[in-house]
């Protein structure tokens, strides 16, 4: 067997000490190790996306990442969203819009929004329908997860609007 | 006319009742901020996990299955064959004749002998996953190959390799439903005759969720507990149970939050009950996540079907006869509850669909393959002899000259009641209006014009339609008549008000994504005037929910969802007797009334005072009246079902360099009575249908010619993504059901169901100046790009 390697992982703000088998992926690591489950996993071959999170700002298939990888990285996943009894205005969006069934892949998609929308504030339908199309829904048809986006990036972009001219 | 709910709906939601709006989901916080609790999601002090040492061979007698290298894998803990964990068979039943039906069994772990690439042989149990994984590398299997058998054409022939003793021939369900008195003569005598082949390939359902348990034994309660993802948590006690040997009160089913199940988890797996018995074994939980590639290579799949269909036609476009032969290949076994027998019974019976057929013969047949077996899949059999009848109207058009709208318009059911000749009453729905309103809609939306301005430029455009009903409301009696060992129909549901005047309804169907936490509460709050935030819903617990058939054939909102209404409205009828004894009035008039029983005197007692008395203060009660306030209903159908029908419209354009199909406009008519949350609805209707589209256009499981799946991963299944699924626009009629206490009929199948008739047309509207005419699905690029190319030849020679 493999040596376990010390590490300290940076999860939504706060420190985690860590003795991991070099071989364990990130996504184990958040799910089972620091009981932080809603990084789902689908596929464990980096096509389904339901276990994207970000790792600096940037959206990553946790399943294709060894955790040993992350380390001194800052990684985000779904619980990091919104606060405790009140949800993010991506997540509210999504329930608006009806954008999840299962919710299954519903965090994969949040994060991969999340980092996409940080990225291009302003993204056209066609663009977010790319975007969406990296990840996997069962249930949905993707239309209300793009609607979902959609709604969110035209409300934030209004907000900011709203904003520069106070 | 934009997406919208029709006047019955909305009527009632004005009125300020909940049914007929679109309330949020009240899934959705927790399962948006990665607070749900899926079944990996939950960890035991103690658990190990579980991985399978599965077939390398589709079919081969084993002849030793050496573990000793597996124990010894550094964080193994054990590993057991069949013949260690001594498990009873599962096994499905038809109660027929030998000749339609052959009893076969599924060993919970394959013993002597392996069927399919995939079937597992042994169970592993480690520190971690990757051990367990180790652990099964490890494994030594020894195999005496047998001639596999990988295709129903081939399990038929004579000479076959033979996968079960029981079934001679290959053959799991032969059944002829409708033996067609005289239809010979009716053919004879015909204006025309037309005929159909048509395939489809084998799919897999595909939830995001892989299968998985998580089992432990309680001590305390003398039960196994068995954490599982499943549709059908009743089903699967009495599974577990008798495998074990124990009764069924020693498990505990529990059903947490699941990702997705679209069928193939309402049947029992094998290694949900391995991973029970190993757990009750060894003492300590033990844990089984499926990964993607079992889960595409030794999970359940479905729809490999075979259908040759034959259509009389008199001049003026009235069907006269069908005959149907459906060959179905179920791969190696019998699933449980509903064994092999699903598919072909379920073509052959309703087949006639939404037209009216005078004379019909039909003969199904399931078949033993090497393959991984087949469980329903959304639809069950109705995507395929839907496709396979609208391509004989398709044709029959085309051959007597009849637009093919006005064809299926001739023979529409129109009055109802209306018995077919499949023997069933189809209650009423809107079969002629979904076509008109969807033929209208793409006329006015200019998709004929634009169709007809392609044609002028050389681009190929196609329009093409589906007219289908679907039984939802399968009760009782119309499950009786596939003639399972065990019966499936009615459901159950309790109602219970606590001390604080707030109520938990339970249900015995299982929400998997289809919104019941939402929608059986309006269903409940409605009836008891209740606020929805005053209404709870309890499901998928077997010690908690008294019974249920849980969530399949659209049968929720339908069944589950009237018997939720049932028992809401017991529980209303023991507040108001409460109530008027307390107020001394007569019971009649008393009327429940923004969470208070009202007398027709304007004195209310509100629901939380008469919860006190009920509970805390039973010295209160006036005489007769027993303390507590629980109320349960069952709700059964009698008839032969309720039916939701719709009609699909498409506009599709290939591209004329590769064949891809690309989809322009995608429309769906749809009616499923009232409509309890119309969201939920449209939710459901498009993800059907991107199911639909899945199997129309891209999915396929294939094996080569030894038996060896060939789809190990997302990279060879080719699943759809956003760029391949279209915007798609629902709009609902209402015909409310006179059979259910909701006013619903089901609604969870029926986009799967329409879209494959309604792409295939549309690729064969464009290819109407070709020739050819495609009947198979996945539809192939190389298909539709010979098809095209065939014609350039032919216009340039
Ligand atoms: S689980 Fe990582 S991409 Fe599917
Ligand atoms: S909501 Fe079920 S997989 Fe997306």
């Amino acid at each position: 067997m493999t040596d376990r390697q010390l590490i300290t992982l940076t999860v939504n703000g706060r420190d985690h000490e860590l003795a991991v088998d070099p071989r364990r992926t990130l996504a184990d690591v958040l799910r089972h190790d620091l009981l932080l489950t809603g990084t789902h996993i689908g596929c464990e071959h980096g096509v389904c996306g339901a276990c994207t999170v970000l790792l600096d700002g940037q959206s990553v298939r946790s399943c294709l990442v060894f955790a040993v990888q992350a380390e001194g990285r800052g990684i985000r996943t779904v619980e990091s969203l919104g606060e405790p009894g009140e949800l993010s205005d991506l997540q509210e969006s999504f329930a608006e819009h009806h954008g999840l069934q299962c919710g299954f892949c519903t965090p994969g998609f949040l994060m991969l929004a999340e980092g996409f929308l940080a990225e291009n504030p302003a993204p056209s339908r066609e663009e977010i329908r790319e975007t969406v199309a990296a990840n996997l829904c069962r249930c949905t048809g993707y239309q209300t997860i793009t609607d979902a986006i959609e709604s969110c990036a035209a409300a934030r972009l209004a907000r900011a609007a709203e904003g520069s001219t106070l | 006319m934009n997406d919208s709910t029709t006047s019955a709906t909305t009527a009632r939601a004005a009125e300020g009742g909940l049914v007929g709006r679109s309330v949020r989901r009240r899934e959705d916080p927790r399962l948006l901020s990665g607070r749900g609790r899926f079944t990996d999601d939950i960890h035991l002090p103690g658990m190990l996990h579980a991985q399978f040492v599965r077939s390398t061979q589709a079919h081969a007698r084993v002849l030793g299955v050496d573990l000793t290298a597996v124990r010894a894998v550094p964080g193994v803990v054990a590993a057991y064959t069949a013949e260690d964990l001594a498990l009873g068979p599962i096994t499905a039943e038809l109660d027929r004749p030998p000749e339609e039906f052959a009893r076969t069994e599924m060993p919970v772990l394959a013993g002597e002998r392996v069927r399919f690439a995939g079937e597992p042989i042994a169970i592993v149990l480690a520190e971690d996953p990757y051990a367990a994984e180790d652990g099964v590398e490890a494994a030594v299997v020894r195999y005496e190959p047998l001639p596999p058998v990988v295709d129903a054409g081939q399990a038929l022939t004579a000479g076959a390799g033979q996968l079960h003793p029981e079934a001679p021939g290959n053959t799991l369900v032969d059944v002829t439903l409708f033996p067609g008195e005289g239809i010979e003569e009716v053919f004879a005598r015909a204006d025309c005759v037309v005929r159909v082949e048509s395939r489809t390939g084998r799919q897999n359902a595909l939830p995001l969720e892989t299968r998985a348990a998580v089992a432990e034994w309680d001590e305390r309660a003398g039960q196994l507990v068995l954490h599982t993802p499943s549709q059908v948590p009743h089903q699967v006690r009495t599974v577990a149970a008798g495998s074990l040997g124990l009764d069924e009160q020693a498990v505990r089913v529990v059903v947490p939050d699941m990702g997705g199940g679209f069928g193939i988890k309402c049947v029992v797996g094998r290694e949900e009950i391995a991973t029970a018995a190993a757990a009750r074994r060894i003492g300590r939980p033990v844990k089984w996540i499926e990964d993607r590639r079992d889960a595409l290579t030794a999970s359940f799949l479905a729809r490999e079907q075979h259908y040759r269909l034959r259509a009389a036609f008199s001049a003026e476009g009235r069907i006269l006869a069908l005959d149907a032969d459906v060959v179905c290949d179920m791969g190696a076994y019998s699933c449980y509850p509903f064994t092999a027998g699903i598919e072909p019974l379920m073509a052959a019976a309703e087949m006639p669909g939404v037209y009216r057929v005078p004379a019909y013969r039909a003969r199904g047949r399931a078949v033993a393959t090497n393959k991984a077996p087949s469980a329903p899949y959304r639809g069950v059999s109705r995507p395929q002899y839907v496709m396979a009848v609208e391509r004989l109207f398709e044709r029959a058009a085309r051959e007597l000259g009849i637009d093919a709208v006005e064809l299926r318009r001739r023979n529409l059911i129109t009055e109802f009641p209306y018995r077919g000749v499949n023997n069933i009453t189809y209650d009423p729905g809107s079969y002629v209006e979904s076509l008109d309103l969807c033929e209208r809609l793409l006329r006015e939306e200019g998709w004929y014009d634009r169709r007809a301005a392609a044609e002028a430029e050389g681009d190929w455009l196609g329009i093409g339609y589906s007219c289908f009903s679907e039984r939802t409301g399968y009760g009782t009696a119309a499950f009786a008549q596939r003639k399972m060992a065990v019966v499936p129909g009615y459901d159950l549901a309790e109602a219970r008000m606590d001390p604080g005047g707030a109520v938990t309804v339970t249900t015995g169907t299982l929400s998997h994504g289809q919104s019941h936490e939402t929608t059986m509460a309006q269903i409940a709050a409605d009836e008891l005037r209740l606020p929805l935030g005053k209404v709870m819903l309890r499901q998928g617990d077997t010690d908690r929910v008294p019974y249920g058939w849980g969530t399949f054939a659209s049968r929720s909102i339908a069944i589950g969802g009237s018997a939720v209404r049932l028992a809401a409205r017991n529980l209303g009828e023991r507040l108001r007797t409460l109530a008027a004894r307390l107020l001394d009035v007569p019971v009649e008039e008393t009327v429940l009334d923004e969470g208070a029983v009202r007398a027709s005197d304007g004195r209310a007692l509100p629901y939380p005072e008469l919860a006190r008395i009920a509970h805390l203060r039973a010295d209160l009660l006036p005489k007769g009246i027993e303390p507590g306030l629980t109320a349960t209903a069952s709700f059964d159908h009698f008839g032969d079902g309720t039916f939701s029908n719709a009609t699909h419209g498409v506009v599709v354009r290939l591209d004329r360099d590769s064949g891809r199909v690309e989809i322009l406009r995608y429309l769906c008519v749809e009616d499923c009575g009232v409509a309890v949350n119309p969201k939920v609805v449209e939710g459901q209707c498009r993800g059907g249908i991107a199911q639909g589209l899945a199997g129309a256009l891209f999915e396929e499981v294939r094996y080569d010619a030894d038996g060896q799946p060939q789809c190990t991963g997302f990279l060879d299944y080719l699943t759809p993504t956003a760029l391949e699924i279209p915007e798609i626009s629902v709009h609902h009629l209402e015909t409310p059901c006179a059979f259910t206490e909701t006013g619903a009929k089901g609604a969870g199948e029926g986009g799967t169901i329409g879209a494959p008739a309604a792409v295939l047309n549309a690729v064969n509207d464009a290819l109407r100046r070709t020739g050819v005419e495609l009947d198979d699905t996945p539809i192939r690029p190389e298909a539709v790009y010979f098809a095209m190319d065939r014609n350039r030849e032919q216009t340039e020679s």
